[in-house]
């Protein structure tokens, strides 16, 4: 049984990842489009909506990402899940979402996106609770499942908003129209009612759909569910909740850019909310214990580069972002896993060290991961990241130097906690117990075999697809799939080329100093700064305060309404009442049957004689 | 020549000795046994009287049925009581009622 799911899940989606890289490849050259529709979903009159294969350049690149990466999380997992009794339920959850995801990305309309949005959140929710023995995994899978529908809320009224406005759910047809709505060429409202405020018609759409965006893509106010999400089990952190399913918000974004052009006042808001969800995530990163959490919030952190880079008009850039994080995000915590597989289930980062002699391959492999995420020059991050960071400069619209400044500095933090995880992790003095040295052991090839393949990726993936992505050839690769804008990179002072690249070497250098060379400055600073620190390892205190505004009111409410609503009101008069109503009357029929024949007999007596006074006087 | 009222009276008066015995009485079934013969008597005294002042024998005939049955209904009364003695030991009246609500 075991074996039946592992091979018929691993062989689909390898398939499937290997068609995907040779649609991809075939066509780096041609941005044709192949739109294939299955069947219609929902007709009545002239709206019509079909399930469809719509396969553009965006497309393309998601699905290499999202087939790729889950063929080999479901390689990875026939090693990590090796002592868990559900594997076929494992297996069944991760396809599920790949299905579900692929659905989302080859969509020609918002519906069938939208199908794939829900059907993410929904294997989402299953795999952070799949360990549902543990009350943390089912706290955390309900508080993903509900903080997301408060994003697929916006995103749902923005899709009403489209239908409401343009009649139609086809991205080609809403797109069409959206840009003769701003050419004033079109009889729709140009704004719109909502909440008593008139809105721009495009500024509404484009925001709510940005609510949506950041519900999936843990973008700061919606972030909470992301690192309660490391609940689940590792290879889920690395092929949900890093590589594919919070790429989503950025996917739907530079999916509709057409129509994010038009709306520069989103957009700015946009760069705002990812810049500081890039800032904010990386220094609550600077400062957490547990290894997992310090990759969730670095995912976080990129989630929030692409979101600018979107913001200030580089989707191609996001696009390249979200392409080689997928590789180096998935490596790291795919590694993690392995980590925690060698030393038994053990995730502080302060219980490991010195653990680079007992698993080398994996350290080598988290190397790989690290160096990419920190910009290292020429692996795949160095080039991404560098984009946006570009990007952020040279662009003119809201928000855009704020957001530039938020890059370097994100540059550094990123560089330094991902320099003390590995610094913590696998140099320094081992500071796990005895009696559990010995039990640790390299992974096996089927979980290292993966692991170097996302180590190639992470390396190269950058050089090889840079000029497509953004370069010389993103005209030929991208065609109209996205809106392209042109800056002249001669424009670039030196400084600012080269500082990404500095201040990463200044984070690694600060690393190394701290936790390797000099260890009792950490302790000393946060003596210093206890304030800060505590703001910082409690996340900027967001779970305490979304307790106290959003859980504790809910509970208050539905404990008024359970017990005072429900309990006293309905059942007082309903249910209850009426039951206690009947009783009442009961008894007091029971007290009538005496059992004794002569009242039986004088009751007999009584009615016969009414019935004859009747009869007699009726006929008088 | 006595006429009809004085029938009709006599039978409405042991009609109502019969009733007025089965509700007064809170001792014994025998007694409400009686009582029924008593009000079927009643009964009968109607018919027969009827019959007389009319020229009709269907009345007599009726009576004749009436008494049969009468007779067949104490038997089988009086059968009841003594299998239900010799299950609860007494006939009285007020230990009768197990149809108590």
């Amino acid at each position: 049984m075991d074996k039946a799911a592992q091979i018929i899940t691993v062989s689909f989606i390898s398939l499937a990842a290997l068609m995907s890289a040779f649609a991809f490849i075939i066509h780096i050259n041609d941005h044709s489009i192949i739109h294939i529709k299955l069947f219609d979903w929902i007709a009545v009159g002239s709206f019509i909506v079909s399930w469809s294969i719509y396969v553009d350049p965006v497309t393309r690149i998601m699905l290499i990402v999202i087939c790729s990466v889950s063929a080999l999380v479901h390689i990875y997992s026939i090693g990590y899940m090796s002592h868990d009794n559900s594997k076929p339920r494992f297996m069944a959850y991760l396809s599920l979402f790949t299905f579900a995801m692929l659905a989302l990305v080859t969509a020609d309309n918002f519906l069938q996106l939208f199908f794939g949005w829900e059907g993410v959140g929904l294997a989402s929710y299953l795999l952070i609770g799949f360990w549902y023995k543990k009350s943390t995994a089912n706290a955390a899978s309900i508080k993903a499942f509900v903080v997301n529908r408060v994003g697929d809320f916006g995103l749902a009224l923005g899709i009403f908003a489209i239908f409401y406005l343009f009649g139609t759910l086809d991205y080609q047809e809403v797109f069409y129209k959206a840009e003769a709505l701003a050419a004033g060429t079109s009889n729709i409202s140009s704004s719109i009612f909502f909440f008593g405020y008139e809105i721009g018609s495009l500024n509404l759409i484009c925001f709510l759909l940005f609510i949506g965006a950041m519900g999936k893509s843990a973008q700061i106010f919606l972030h909470t569910w992301l690192p309660d999400a490391m609940e689940g089990p590792t290879p889920v952190s690395a092929l949900i909740h890093a590589a594919t399913m919070v790429t989503a918000g950025v996917f739907l974004i530079v999916r509709c850019s057409p129509m994010y052009d038009l709306a520069p006042d989103i957009l700015s808001l946009i760069t705002f909310v990812g810049a500081t969800t890039a800032i904010f995530a990386a220094s609550i990163g600077l400062v957490q214990n547990d290894i997992k959490r310090i990759i969730a919030y670095s995912t976080c952190s990129q989630l929030g580069y692409m979101f600018f880079a979107v913001g200030v008009g580089a989707y191609g850039a996001a696009m390249f972002h979200l392409f080689t994080h997928a590789f180096f995000k998935a490596l790291l915590f795919l590694g993690a896993g392995s980590v925690i597989h060698a030393v038994n289930d053990e995730q502080d980062i302060r219980k490991m060290g010195g653990l680079s002699s007992y698993i080398p391959f994996t350290h080598m492999l988290m190397l790989i991961g690290t160096i990419s995420l920190m910009g290292f020059p020429f692996t795949a991050g160095y080039y991404s990241k560098d984009a946006i960071i570009e990007s952020a400069y040279l662009a003119s619209s809201g928000f855009s130097s704020y957001a530039f400044i938020i890059g370097l500095l994100g540059v550094l933090m990123t560089s330094f906690y991902s320099w003390r995880l590995m610094f913590l992790t696998f140099n320094g003095t081992s500071r796990i117990e005895e009696k559990d040295i010995s039990r640790i052991h390299e992974s096996p090839n089927v979980m290292l075999i993966p692991l170097i393949i996302l180590a190639i990726g992470a390396l190269f993936s950058g050089y090889f697809f840079k000029d497509y992505f953004i370069g010389s050839n993103s005209e030929l690769f991208w065609g109209n799939s996205i809106a392209l804008h042109h800056h002249d990179e001669h424009h670039i002072p030196f400084l600012i080329y080269y500082a990404p690249m500095l201040l990463g070497f200044l984070g690694l250098f600060l690393a190394w100093y701290m936790y390797l060379k000099n260890k009792s400055i950490p302790g000393k600073i946060v003596k210093l700064n206890g304030p800060l620190y505590q703001f910082l390892l409690n996340k900027w205190y967001f779970d305490e305060l979304y307790e106290f505004i959003f859980v504790r009111p809910a509970k208050a409410i539905g404990h008024f309404l359970w017990k005072v609503f429900d309990g006293r009101i309905i059942d007082g008069f309903g249910p209850d009442g009426i039951a206690k109503v009947v009783l009442d009357l009961s008894i007091r029929a029971k007290r009538i049957q005496s059992g004794y024949i002569y009242h039986y007999a004088f009751a007999i007596l009584i009615g016969v004689s009414l019935f004859i006074t009747y009869f007699i006087y009726r006929n008088l | 020549m006595i006429q009809l009222e004085q029938f009709l009276i006599l039978s409405s008066l042991i009609f109502s000795i019969g009733v007025i015995g089965i509700f007064l009485n809170r001792k014994n079934v025998i007694i409400i046994l009686m009582s029924i013969e008593l009000i079927l008597l009643a009964v009968n005294i109607n018919l027969v009287s009827f019959s007389y002042f009319l020229g009709d024998l269907t009345g007599q005939i009726f009576a004749l049925f009436v008494l049969t049955v009468a007779a067949a209904e104490a038997a089988i009364g009086l059968a009841i009581l003594v299998v239900y003695n010799r299950n609860a030991g007494n006939i009285e009246i007020e230990n009768i009622n197990s149809l108590k609500g």
